[in-house]
């Protein structure tokens, strides 16, 4: 286990009688990219505002490199904030926003413009530099953004839903390109989203949150293969349920569910009710003939190969090295027993 | 072939909508632009009516007498926009931006002066600095000190126009004030900015447009002005009394619609600066973080301190003119009375300017409200003619850029030529009501346009496919959706036709005097304390108007609550 880094212990939150944060206790090592994934509402930006010293705790300790920051004002923090609206000055140009924190620092002025043409080429703005932000598209405003909180040279990077307002082919893109600078400067950084994939593609670690509270910590696999709980199994990809009243609760992924034309060993028998085409794979629902349905994901070649459709009778089998297991009460009706 | 015909007619619209059209544009050449034309035609005459070309512009410019009064008045409205903005900004900011308590009571004193003709608050000076003034014999030498300024004059105009330019410039800046970005004050702070660099980098720069037409309005004001000037102006001549004096006193026709022109020119401008600006107000994004407010005990104590002075000054004008008009005379027989109600007493008045003032409030709140609301409706609802009612459209906010003088004056020009066929009107209430109405037609058009934009656009296309007549729609849906707005263009009209005074000045007939013009005359004939007195009951009707108008609004709101949020 690596160094802790960042610590929050035990830091939370009230507004008036409504809890918006439970204690929280997360350890983040050095050079670590975090995201911070759970519904809206359940306290991400809130936890965010707290690190950057935008909110006072009611409690709780943060640490940096063992240093307590918890009652330093937001600009001793060094802290980089990038804000869910950007936040950038309207009236000032790209390379004005940029130098804005910089001309805080003891820096003479071709410091200054060293390092806005530094991070400006960092994000492939070095064109825009006398732009003003409403002349630019909302990919290139993000970032800006980024490079202004980079700018800073801060000691950690706070990322508030940074691509939530982009649409989908330019939220892909700037995903590897956060990820690249990440990369290049080794800043840890923790960034808050609600999309798990976003998520599970750019994270080291994972820090799943739910009603105020932190329920599941590890890394992207560890949470999509091993989820502690019914609810992060739920929350981050699809999950077939399954189990009976007695025994803990069980689930598996649609595409842990194997397919036969004939019955071999533990499997049952189902009829497709359904196929959704999804480009590589087909999402096919199974109707057993005395429960709930079940899921599956199965390679569209495969499709082809079993010559699988509509309302064809099929076996299905849960391999038991994917099955996966947690102690919380699942809701009845249950399925058959599996295990 | 048929269904081709069909969505032809449809584009263009029934018969009634485009005559309605029509009318509309006809009504807004009548009131609006055929007087303005004869007022620039006016402007090259000579007294007996030749044509002069340039003549009267060359005359003015080389008058040093007439010359002075222009600069006069650019001294006197550069220095009220300055002061009357500061000190707007001041308050608006303490109301909007800081945690100081009693609010509600501080923005209702602010706009006090709203409510008043704008002779009250000349008045009001005059009993405190003048030579028999309150402070200026140090309360009948109670105080150990005597303060004597140069009330009569640039000093005692300005003062007045501040009073009466401050709830204005105050309105434009709250409302600037009240969007923000929190998260642009985060950031900065977050990157380490001090308080003062966040207040010259994010909020000044946020409020840009506010200031600059907020000052843009002051000015205008300031410049156009006639009842604080005709108070305390003294020997001090501006363009607003200068004008008065050309007409009525020297019968110089041309003349007067000369410096009406020169008196048209910065609102143009103001009016230009203010349809550029309104374009640009920065749009607030929806993830915008609403302003909050920090605690600060240093910050809210300063900022109760000057909001309490300025009220204390407002309230102190205001008062003493209530004062005044309550105390026998002044300042020998201190006790009080209601004597100067009684205007019988003083010579050639009566309580009946006040009766048709209120008369021709109410006649401009009606007609006008109906007027301009279904000017509004016509030109933004409708979708035939779109040439014409953008033609509609111009003509509707063009008022914004007439002072009252300028309409008033271009009126007698226009209604008093003998070949009109609406001559019939001159020297009838209906007069004074047209200019009124066309006085404050743009404000009360942009209130409507704005609360139609609000609506959704599809309610006109859905009653249509329906087979609902437009009108019926109108009525049952969207004048009842409208109702809050066409509340407060009523009240608007009403208030501001009770205090105006420049429009009516050169319109009303000897049997038709009006409240506000009687101020002004008992004010010249020396009868000070009835002129308070009559001032007073202006200033009451309206705030009268005011709470009532609050009531039903609020009643309004309460019994349309369920229609109104969902949409928000
Ligand atoms: N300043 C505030 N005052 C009151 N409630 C707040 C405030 N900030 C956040 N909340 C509430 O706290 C909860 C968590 O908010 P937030 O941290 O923004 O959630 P998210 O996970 O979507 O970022 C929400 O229910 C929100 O309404
Ligand atoms: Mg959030």
């Amino acid at each position: 286990m690596p160094q802790t880094y960042l610590s929050i212990e035990g830091i939370r939150k009230t507004f008036g009688s409504f809890t918006a944060l439970e204690p929280i206790h997360i350890e983040i090592p050095k050079n670590e990219f975090v995201c911070l994934l759970g519904p809206s509402g359940c306290g991400k930006t809130t936890l965010l505002r707290l690190i950057a010293g935008l909110e006072t705790p009611d409690g709780g300790r943060i640490t940096v490199a063992g240093r307590d920051i918890t009652s330093l004002p937001p600009s001793k923090r060094q802290a980089g904030m990038m804000f869910q609206s950007y936040a950038l000055f309207p009236n000032l140009t790209v390379e004005q926003n940029i130098a804005y924190g910089l001309q805080e620092k003891k820096m003479s002025k071709a410091q200054i413009r060293g390092k806005v043409e530094e991070v400006l080429a960092m994000v492939d703005l070095e064109h825009s530099a006398k732009k003003y932000p409403s002349q630019m598209s909302g990919g290139q405003q993000q970032r800006v953004a980024l490079a202004r909180a980079v700018a800073m040279s801060p000691d950690f990077l706070l990322l508030d839903e940074p691509l939530s307002a982009l649409d989908a082919k330019v939220r892909q893109k700037l995903r590897q390109e956060i990820r690249r600078l990440h990369e290049q400067l080794g800043m840890t950084t923790i960034m808050v989203t609600h999309d798990q994939e976003e998520a599970l593609t750019m994270a080291d670690t994972i820090v799943v949150m739910n009603n105020a509270k932190v329920i599941q910590v590890g890394m992207p696999e560890e949470i999509y293969e091993r989820p502690n709980s019914k609810f992060v199994a739920d929350f981050i990809g699809a999950v077939n349920f399954v189990g009976v009243e007695e025994v803990p609760a069980v689930a598996i992924r649609p595409e842990h569910v194997s397919i036969h034309l004939q019955p071999v060993p533990d499997s049952s028998e189902a009829i497709i009710e359904n196929l959704e085409f999804r480009g590589s794979s087909y999402r096919i629902t199974l109707k057993p003939s005395h429960s709930r349905e079940i899921i599956a994901d199965v390679n569209s070649s495969m499709i082809r190969l079993l010559g699988l459709e509509k309302n064809r009778r099929v076996y299905y089998e849960l391999p038991s090295e994917h099955l996966i297991y947690f102690g919380d009460a699942l809701p009845t009706p249950w399925v058959e027993v599996v295990v | 072939m048929r269904t081709m015909m069909l969505s032809l007619v449809k584009r263009r619209g029934s018969f009634g909508e485009r005559a309605a059209i029509v009318a509309l544009i006809a009504a807004l050449c009548i009131m609006v632009l055929l007087p303005l034309i004869t007022l620039f035609s006016k402007a090259f005459e000579g007294k007996t009516g030749e044509f002069t070309g340039l003549a009267n512009f060359a005359r003015y410019f080389q008058s040093p007498a007439l010359l002075q009064s222009l600069w006069h008045t650019a001294f006197i409205s550069v220095g009220t926009a300055c002061i009357s903005v500061c000190l707007a900004f001041v308050f608006a900011y303490a109301l909007t931006r800081t945690g100081i308590k009693g609010k509600l009571i501080f923005k209702t004193i602010a706009l006090l002066p709203l409510f008043a003709p704008t002779m009250l608050h000349g008045i009001g000076l005059t009993y405190l600095f003048g030579n028999q003034g309150l402070i200026t014999n140090g309360f009948f030498g109670a105080l150990p000190f005597e303060w004597h300024i140069e009330l009569y004059g640039p000093i005692g105009i300005m003062m007045a126009e501040v009073m009466y330019t401050f709830p204005q410039a105050y309105l434009i800046l709250a409302v600037s004030l009240a969007f923000a970005d929190y998260n642009l004050y985060e950031a900065a702070t977050t990157m380490g900015a001090s308080k003062r660099r966040i207040f010259f980098t994010v909020t000044v720069p946020n409020i840009k447009y506010g200031l600059i037409s907020a000052i843009f309005v002051c000015f205008t004001l300031a410049f156009t002005d006639f009842g604080a000037p005709q108070v305390v102006g003294g020997n001090y001549s501006v363009l607003a009394t200068e004008i008065y004096k050309q007409v009525i006193g020297q019968q110089n026709m041309g003349m007067g619609a000369t410096v009406g022109i020169i008196l048209i020119l910065p609102a143009v401008l103001a009016f230009t600066v203010d349809r550029i600006v309104s374009r640009k107000q920065n749009a607030i994004s929806s993830r915008a973080l609403p302003y909050r407010i920090q605690t600060s005990r240093l910050r809210d104590g300063l900022f109760l301190a000057c909001c309490l002075v300025l009220s204390a000054l407002i309230g102190i004008v205001i008062l003493t003119v209530i004062g005044a008009s309550l105390i026998k005379i002044w300042p020998y027989n201190l006790s009080l009375s209601f004597v100067h109600y009684d205007f019988t007493k003083v010579a050639g008045g009566s309580i009946q300017p006040f009766w048709t003032s209120l008369r021709m409030s109410a006649w401009t709140a009606g007609i006008g409200t109906i007027v301009t609301f279904l000017g509004a409706y016509l030109i933004e609802k409708t979708r035939s003619m779109k040439m014409l009612r953008q033609a509609g459209y111009f003509l509707s906010i063009l008022p914004l850029a007439l002072p009252g003088l300028v309409i008033g004056l271009s009126y007698i020009f226009f209604f008093n030529e003998r070949s009109n066929p609406l001559h019939g009107i001159y020297g009838t209430i209906w007069i004074l009501v047209l200019a009124n109405i066309a006085h404050f037609y743009a404000v009360s058009f942009v209130t409507a346009t704005s609360a139609l934009k609000k609506l959704d656009k599809e309610i006109e296309r859905a009653s249509d496919a329906m087979g609902v007549p437009q009108y019926k729609t109108l009525l049952r849906v969207t004048l009842p959706l409208c109702l809050p707005a066409v509340l407060e263009m009523a009240m608007y009209l009403f208030i501001n036709s009770m205090v105006t005074v420049s429009a009516v000045m050169f319109l009303y007939a000897a049997d038709l005097k009006l409240a506000s013009v009687s101020v002004v005359n008992m004010d010249d004939a020396g009868d000070v304390a009835s002129a308070a007195a009559m001032s007073v009951l202006i200033m009451m009707t309206n705030v009268m108007v005011r709470l009532v108008y609050e009531a039903i609004a609020h009643f309004v709101k309460t019994k349309t609550g369920a229609w109104q949020t969902r949409n928000s």
